[in-house]
């Protein structure tokens, strides 16, 4: 392997817009399963759907994949809602074994959802089309194809919406307190349940603009939720759970290893790189750069 | 007693149907049934009995098809030493995810299993003396004596498998092992505060379910004469082996038998009458059902309505 | 005669927060010891140190005068160190019979026959042998506290860490529970008892050590406790 130095700006660069794209990905999870600890493995297979469903909206109406993704936002916040109080009902509550079955049950979840994308629209890939795709940017050498700075800046803003709303409303605030205090919470009149159930259903909003986001970075299909178990999962144990300020910090770091090793050694190790440093992180650090 | 007089009794079965029926498909479909039926209970001597989910049961079984095919291809070696040589590889890999991962939350081991599971197979497209993504064929061997011919033996080495997985987590679940994997499983701290040695036992699970899954892997090569990383790392295997055990109760060895055989011959009855992408959804959509609405399985409604327990 | 238990200087920190700070004690063989302190003060992290359920970060933590703070859990209970659960984790699958079979054949070493022998006598001492075949799951307050008891005194320990066994139980239930106390502390074994329920600590303690925000601010005799300035102000604020 030749390591052509020039290639790596290029690399770097594209990493950086890609790592950014992979934080916005992963800080659903960061909530469902940093703050709730929700064994949510079918996060990416949510995402997934939403990522179908945008391509639905476009080609049914014609709508522009980042606008067909704030469209579905309502929809995927009573999704996700719906989702937790089941599982709620179903596992937390009684308590019993909740590991295993509630393991089990996502998988099954994911798994149902990623065979039902293959039922419905069949294994092939699905693109959209918008004026920014296929269009490059040129920044002296580099050339930056401009669906990439259109999905990090939705990621840019959603990531920071987020964050902001975490921090600054009440109800972000109990969600964050929740994590940590259950007991306190209660005390105060607020309901956990209720607040862990917005939570859910916030986050997978906030994964329904994500798939909106992945459609335009790349063609999607059924199985691409398998390769980002990873990557989410990663970002999210590479942060440290619960920690937002992390899933930009990992979510950048994933994205620049994977965007050098992909001009060095090819497209087929790309998937690889995620996964590779999950297992890294776990050995070595697992609680994650800045995990509580 | 009883069991092993049951076990003789179906060895001896399968190797009569061996030399009496006559119609080949039979075999063919047995022949997966009873690689379910030893994934199944695999998986259940760590999922089930110490509550530790895998969901790279296709990485393992991955693993070992792809040993058989080196072995045959770089050594010519017979089907029984393929299967040794993978439950070896298969439990040398079970022993190092384990200890990457069992000392962290049982949820970092799952995602383990699944980084293992697409790293293997993404190793395995890249590699081109095993045939990379497109496979690699393999010649089978002419003459199977005493059986008539390579799929009847493949039945019957199948069936031996299958017994001496079942017998092993037959042993582990009424040993001292068992008890101390039932305290992981219903608290692993208060466990390892009653003298249970829990990453050892862990560790233990995590070798044995290994190597059994690997091991109903290597006869792959010779049952399908064309073995390729898409189908052998499929993710069938990995949702099958964990919604058998579910489905048909993991808290006894009888569950993952009864789950396979059930769920195995639905398989392939759907397999064949309408599509095997419908085939797939009924797995997700009954283990969903079952995970939800009976956890203790077949195994456990018997109980709980014929027993009244 | 050298202490049962002596830890020195231990430290413990959850990411930017110190739970324990350079705490030293010492317990003499057969002593009862009672150990207080308002909620968050450290106790429970002191005691998951020394039981292994937690590593420290500083400091050294001496068994019969071997250093223990590199041991898994599992070897420090086999060594004869036991501890109960403030929020019981009896094992739910079992019945309570086979939760006393579990230490009894992982640190006893006993054969499967004779630990159910031994497992009902020590149901029966303790009080719960009419629901020797009762799954677990189904115990009442009070007799999971027993049964949290009942498995740590199954581990034969030397040393028993009884950690809040009483809180939420009835005045008479708290004196069960301090009889059973009382009668393994006259068969030889050191007791650390943590509570919060005061009549309860100060009869039962011979000394006591009193925590707050990881140090210990007060050590002493029962009497001498309660009269201490230090520790009221813990307990009820300056």
């Amino acid at each position: 392997m030749d390591f052509a130095l020039d290639l790596l700006p290029e690399a770097v660069l594209f990493g950086l817009l890609l790592g950014c794209f992979y934080a916005a990905v992963s800080v659903g999870l960061s909530v469902s399963f940093g703050l709730l600890d929700v064994p949510h493995i079918a996060h990416p297979a949510f995402m997934v759907l939403g990522s179908y469903c945008t391509w639905l909206l476009g080609v049914r109406f014609g709508l522009d994949p980042i606008v067909a993704g704030i469209v579905l936002m309502p929809a995927f916040f009573l999704f996700g809602m719906a989702v937790y109080r089941f599982y709620y009902e179903t596992f937390e509550k009684r308590g019993a074994d909740v590991g295993v079955r509630g393991l089990a049950f996502f998988f099954g979840v994911a798994f149902i959802v990623e065979v039902g994308l293959i039922l419905v629209f069949g294994v092939d890939q699905r693109m959209v089309e918008a004026p920014y795709i296929g269009k490059s940017l040129e920044f002296g050498e580099m050339r930056i194809p401009m669906r990439m700075i259109v999905a990090f800046v939705t990621a840019l803003v959603l990531t920071g919406l987020l964050a902001l709303y975490l921090s600054r409303t009440f109800t972000g605030r109990a969600i964050k307190a929740v994590a940590q205090d259950e007991g306190a919470l209660r005390l105060m009149g607020v309901n956990p349940v209720r607040i862990k159930q917005w939570a859910f259903g916030l986050a997978t909003a906030v994964t329904a603009a994500a798939g909106a986001m992945l459609i335009v970075v790349g063609p999607v299909e059924p199985s691409l939720d398998r390769v980002y178990i990873g990557r989410t999962f990663c970002v999210v144990v590479l942060a440290g759970l619960g920690s937002m300020s992390g899933t930009l910090v990992a979510g950048l770091i994933l994205g620049i290893s994977e965007s050098i090793v992909l001009t060095f050694f090819g497209a087929s190790w790309a998937p690889a790189v995620a996964f590779g440093l999950l297992l890294v992180v776990l050995g070595v650090r697992p609680q994650g750069l800045f995990g509580r | 007693m009883k069991f092993w007089l049951s076990a003789a009794l179906a060895l001896v079965l399968a190797v009569l149907a061996a030399f009496t029926i006559k119609n080949e498909y039979f075999f063919f479909a047995a022949y997966v049934v009873l690689q379910f039926v030893i994934l199944a209970t695999a998986w259940n001597i760590l999922g089930g009995y110490a509550g530790y989910v895998n969901f790279g049961t296709g990485a393992f079984f991955g693993i070992g098809a792809y040993t058989g095919v080196l072995l045959i291809k770089w050594l010519a070696l017979p089907l029984g030493l393929q299967i040794l040589a993978a439950a070896l590889v298969g439990g040398a890999l079970g022993f190092a995810i384990g200890l990457l991962t069992l000392r962290l939350r049982g949820i970092f081991f799952s995602i383990a299993t699944v980084a293992v599971a697409i790293i293997l197979q993404t190793v395995i497209l890249n590699w081109r003396y095993l045939g990379g993504a497109t496979g690699v064929q393999i010649l089978r061997p002419e003459v199977t004596p005493p059986f008539e011919n390579y799929i009847k033996m493949l039945f019957c080495v199948a069936a031996l498998l299958a017994v001496i997985a079942v017998a092993v987590a037959r042993y582990i679940e009424s040993s001292w092992v068992g008890r101390g994997l039932r305290a992981i499983r219903d608290s692993e701290e208060a466990a390892e505060c009653t003298g249970v040695p829990t990453l050892r036992l862990k560790l233990l699970a995590c070798v044995v379910s290994g190597a059994l899954m690997s091991a109903a892997g290597a006869p792959l090569a010779m049952y399908q004469s064309f073995v390729e990383p898409e189908s052998a790392f499929s993710l069938n295997y990995s949702v099958s082996a964990l919604a058998m055990p579910i489905i048909g109760g993991t808290g006894h060895w009888l569950g993952p038998v009864l789950g396979a055989l059930l769920l195995g011959t639905v398989q392939q009855l759907v397999t064949v009458t309408i599509s095997s992408e419908l085939n797939v959804l009924v797995v997700g959509v009954l283990l969903v059902l079952f995970v939800v609405a009976a956890p203790e399985g077949i195994v456990g409604l018997f109980r709980r309505f014929f027993l009244r327990r | 005669m050298s202490p049962l238990l002596k830890v020195e200087r231990l430290s413990k920190h959850f990411g930017g927060f110190t739970a324990l700070d350079g705490v030293s004690i010492e317990v003499k063989q057969g002593e009862r010891f009672g150990l207080i302190g308002p909620n968050g003060s450290g106790k429970t992290t002191l005691i998951n140190c020394v039981s292994g359920s937690l590593r420290n970060e500083a400091g050294s933590i001496l068994f019969d005068g071997d250093e223990i703070s590199r041991l898994p859990a599992y070897r420090r209970t086999r060594r004869g160190i036991a501890r109960s659960f403030q929020i019981p984790r009896p094992f739910k699958s079992m019945s309570v019979l086979e939760n006393l079979v579990v230490p009894l054949q992982f640190v006893g070493h006993l054969k499967n026959a004779e630990a159910h022998r031994q497992a009902l006598e020590l149901l029966q001492r303790i009080g719960l042998a009419d629901k020797a075949q009762t799954p677990s799951s189904r115990l009442s307050q009070v007799e999971l506290r027993k049964l949290e008891l009942a498995r740590a005194m199954a581990s034969r320990p030397r040393l028993l860490i009884s950690d809040e066994a009483m809180a939420g139980l009835s005045g008479s239930e708290v004196d069960e529970v301090l009889e059973i106390l009382f009668a393994l502390n006259k068969d030889g074994i050191t007791i650390i008892m943590i509570e919060h329920i005061m009549q309860a600590v100060m009869r039962f303690s011979q000394r006591i050590v009193c925590l707050d925000a990881g140090k210990i601010i007060c050590e002493g005799t029962p009497k001498e406790i309660v009269q201490n300035g230090d520790v009221q102000k813990a307990y009820l604020g300056a």
